[in-house]
């Protein structure tokens, strides 16, 4: 018999670490190869870990919701045959002179195990990667002095970073992931009944990604929100003819496209809304490229597809990757690159798109566009009253980077290219 | 004819902590004056550590020869015994504390600062006038940093003067005293105590508390005991000193008796207090804490862009704790931000043995930890042995979390150990946990290995035990 350790993969490119989502398996349990062990998750990404070996559970390794390094045990499975770990780890440091008699004194009691491993595990379990520890509520956090340093630099308390080192140390790629994941804010979504329980929800997994990406937009941008009506009685109806003779290949079209490709039209007499705002550094980065995120609503909650070089894509190329990106979101086959890097995201809920939002910006962008419902409307047309397609745009802005008058400005302009399609076509 | 010197800092005080603090300014090219009325270099180094350890040392060499004399050891005999200069040894000393205090001076001016030798007066928190010979300075700073250090507490019924002395008279005597009465058995008063011993004088020691550095645990203090009773020290335990009589010191006894010790030198060593009088602190309006100038974790004090660092600022009074708050004050005045965050700073006594405690003994648990400790004695250290520094019962002790291991502080006591301070104080400040020191491969023959087997025996599997 042998132990086989089951280390958490590299997932993702550039991924560090991994929350753990659902565990599969519990010690004891027989698994075959390619059973599920654990569903961890990756940026938006949740991955199904498979069992590469046929064996017995002898432990796993951290809680759900807990952050594992790439690297890390997470499974331990006794298996027939060698398995990967080595039987015993003996730290003997040989001598190469002989040591005085040694003195007999009284033995002291083998040490509690680390998270039921014994000691020796524990070491091996190192070597590949940090074994998860969580602290205890009030303990000071620990971490080098140079790490401290730099978190205080930083402002970052240590005390919401999870240490991944033995005893909970904070290591300089904790606090760099803490940086790069903005922190890890979790609130608990208490729901009250008129019953008296209360019950606690942990926030995990993708909800505590969208929690703590809202937190960080709103905590750190002053939103402007504008709010302008369309008439989209011409674009309905160019809309409604291209898809009535479009051919085989070509997809067919929501108001997405036109809405893409407008903004694409906008966004050049407004660079400075296509956009990410390092505020931290005090940079703006505004990118001729325009990735255009997609808030896409998936069955485990809220993603942001990335529609890249919407301004190199035509009408029924941005309809073609719009459905693509918005469907691997939803299946959960999204790639790390197809989550990331939006200059400008565009919200929408088609048929509950209501009168009004105010959308909250994809931090660190500083635009979003959310046009809702689209409805018949009486509207005045010199003296008559005539029934036309109107639909409401709302927006937001980061007020820091966008004047009021700007914002105003780009709306127009989007609503003059909506009202009249043919200028989204015109070079 | 009075100068005005406006500048951006203002270090008051050229000791470890003053002198640390303008030199890392003067890197930060941040303009600075330094004001001291002494020389360079503070207690630390004119009549403290510095020239303590050089008298300690001379002391060591001395016995040594002494026991060579008397029946030879290791082979080595003496045909008579060793002559003492202590004069001689006064100006070798001096020697060491000179070429140090040199070495201060060209470090300040190579970091551009201008030193102001006098004593600061201070008529607002951000002027002072320096009286230099003749002339008087006024100094106007931005920032003010406050390094003033601590004096020798004296006692009302024993004022220094006569045969009472300080550890600064102590440090310069012409002769060895015959017979030395030390009052107080803190580290300075063992230290010197011990050292005096070794030259000679017969020493007696009266502490107040029922066991001599009463701030360690009793276990890590027993060599130390131990060495003193073997050399004839006379250790007076629960008693008090009542003042001159005669020919010595009045004291009485845990018994309740009064007896006087004969002495020709009292040396008092009851502690330090915060140099606070006679600068203009009063004028400052600085918000006290106790004795000592009140400060948040940056070494701010209550009026704003004064700082104060140090011995003045409160326990532990000691020379590296002053030396990294004057860096890091050198380096918030630039703009950096940092905050005083050590989770242990080292002590160490230069008794003989010498004792090292980098945080806490296993008697200090906090709430709701267990603890684990791993004990090494030198005995099974073939370094220790192999220079005499096994006997004494000299040994490094891990004190550990058991539920993770952590180590939360590591003490010891032997000949040399005060070396493995920096290896100690690493382990704790870099949150190691007993597996890392297990697996650190630790050089053979060194006092170090006592460190690597004080964690396996912490973990259950020492080798040489």
């Amino acid at each position: 018999m042998g132990r086989y350790h089951f280390r958490l993969p590299d997932v993702g490119e550039g991924v560090a670490e991994a929350e753990i989502v659902v565990w599969h398996v519990k010690p004891g349990d027989a698994v075959k190869e390619d059973q599920s062990l654990v569903d961890v998750m990756t940026d938006k990404a949740t991955v199904d870990m498979t069992s590469p070996v046929e064996g017995v559970v002898t432990a796993v390794h951290g809680d759900v919701g807990a952050m594992v390094p790439v690297g890390s045990v997470l499974v331990e499975i006794e298996v027939e045959g060698a398995g990967n770990v080595e039987a015993e780890l003996e730290l003997t440091t040989p001598k190469p002179s002989p040591e005085p008699a040694p003195q007999a004194t009284d033995p002291l009691p083998p040490p509690a195990p680390v998270r039921a491993a014994p000691a020796a595990a524990t070491v091996s379990a190192r070597r590949g990667g940090p074994t998860v520890a969580s602290r205890a509520p009030g303990e000071a956090p620990l971490a080098a002095p140079a790490t401290r340093r730099r978190a205080h630099e930083l402002g970052i308390p240590l005390q919401y970073v999870s240490g991944t080192g033995p005893g909970g140390r904070i290591t300089p790629d904790d606090l760099e992931a803490y940086i790069a994941g903005h922190g890890a804010a979790s609130a608990s979504d208490v729901r009250f009944a008129e019953k008296h329980g209360v019950s606690d929800t942990r926030i995990i997994g993708l909800r505590r990604r969208i929690a703590e990406k809202m937190q960080e937009s709103k905590r750190r941008i002053p939103h402007i929100a504008y709010v302008e009506e369309c008439d989209l009685t011409e674009l309905e109806s160019l809309r409604a003819d291209l898809n009535a003779h479009r051919s085989d290949e070509q997809p067919k079209l929501t108001l997405l496209p036109f809405l893409m490709r407008a903004l694409v039209k906008a966004v050049a007499d407004f660079p400075q809304i296509n956009a990410r705002y390092d505020d931290d550094a005090g940079v703006l980065h505004t990118h001729e490229g325009i990735h255009i995120g997609i808030a896409t609503q998936t069955p485990s909650g809220l993603i942001v597809p990335v529609v890249r070089h919407a301004e190199a894509r035509d009408l029924y190329d941005c309809a073609r990757e719009l459905a693509r990106v918005a469907q691997a979101a939803r299946d959960g086959s999204a790639q790390r690159d197809e989550l990331s890097g939006s200059t400008i995201t565009i919200t929408s809920l088609g048929a509950l798109g209501g009168i009004v939002t105010t959308p909250v910006i994809n931090h660190p962008e500083v635009a979003i566009i959310g046009p809702n419902k689209l409805v018949d409307r009486p509207m005045v047309q010199g003296s008559f009253v005539t029934v036309r397609k109107v639909m409401n745009l709302s927006s937001s802005f980061d007020h820091r980077i966008i004047d009021g008058y700007d914002a105003a400005s780009f709306v127009q302009r989007l609503k003059r290219l909506l009202e009249h399609p043919a200028l989204i076509f015109m070079d | 004819m009075n100068e005005t010197i406006s500048t951006k800092v203002l270090v008051v005080g050229g000791g470890p902590g003053g002198y640390v603090a303008a030199i890392r300014c003067g890197q930060l090219s941040l303009d600075t004056v330094l004001v001291d009325a002494d020389r360079l270099g503070g207690t630390c180094l004119i009549r403290g550590c510095i020239p303590s350890k050089a008298l300690i040392h001379a002391a060591g060499l001395f016995q040594e020869m002494s026991a060579a004399a008397a029946g030879g050891r290791f082979g080595i005999r003496l045909a008579s015994a060793p002559q003492l200069d202590f004069a001689e040894t006064i100006r070798w000393k001096e020697g060491v504390v000179d070429r140090l205090n040199g070495g201060v001076a060209s470090l300040l001016k190579r970091a551009k600062v201008r030193l102001v030798p006098g004593r600061a007066r201070f008529s607002d928190a951000k002027t002072c006038s320096v009286e230099t010979g003749d002339d008087a300075v006024t100094i106007k700073a931005e920032h003010v940093i406050l390094a003033t250090g601590s004096l020798p507490v004296e006692l009302p019924f024993l004022p220094f003067g006569g045969k009472v002395i300080s550890s600064t008279e102590a440090l310069s005597l012409e002769q060895v005293p015959r017979q030395l009465v030390v009052v107080g058995a803190g580290y300075i008063g063992l230290e010197l105590g011990i050292a005096y011993a070794k030259l000679g004088a017969e020493v007696s020691i009266v502490e107040a508390q029922d066991q001599i550095l009463p701030l360690y645990d009793s276990k890590l203090v027993e060599p130390v005991r131990r060495w003193l009773e073997r050399n004839g020290v006379a250790l007076h335990l629960s008693a008090r000193a009542l003042g001159e009589r005669g020919e010595g010191l009045e004291i009485e006894t845990s018994a309740a008796e009064r007896m006087t010790l004969p002495a020709d030198r009292i040396l008092v060593t009851v502690g330090r207090r915060p140099n606070t009088d006679g600068w203009g602190l009063d004028r400052m309006a600085l918000a006290m804490d106790g004795r000592f100038v009140r400060v948040d974790d940056r070494c701010a004090t209550s009026s704003t862009n004064v700082w104060a660092i140090g011995d003045l600022v409160g326990e532990p009074m000691l020379a590296h704790k002053a030396s990294a708050q004057g860096e890091m004050v050198a380096e918030i005045i630039a703009g950096m931000r940092r905050r005083f965050d050590p989770i242990a700073i080292p002590a160490v006594c230069f008794t003989e043995p010498e004792i090292v405690s980098v945080g806490i003994a296993p008697d200090e648990a906090p709430q709701d930890v267990e603890l684990i400790t791993g004990h090494f004695p030198f005995q099974a250290n073939g370094r220790a042995l192999s220079m005499e520094a096994g006997g004494e019962g000299g040994f490094v002790r891990v004190v550990a979390r058991r539920s993770d291991h952590r180590i939360l502080g590591i003490q010891g006591v032997g000949r040399h150990i005060s070396e493995l301070a920096g290896e100690f104080t690493t382990l704790i400040e870099m949150g190691a946990v007993l597996e890392d020191v297990a697996g650190i491969v630790h050089a053979h023959p060194t006092l170090g290995e006592a460190m690597h087997e004080a964690s396996l025996k912490a973990l259950g599997h020492a080798i040489h035990i």
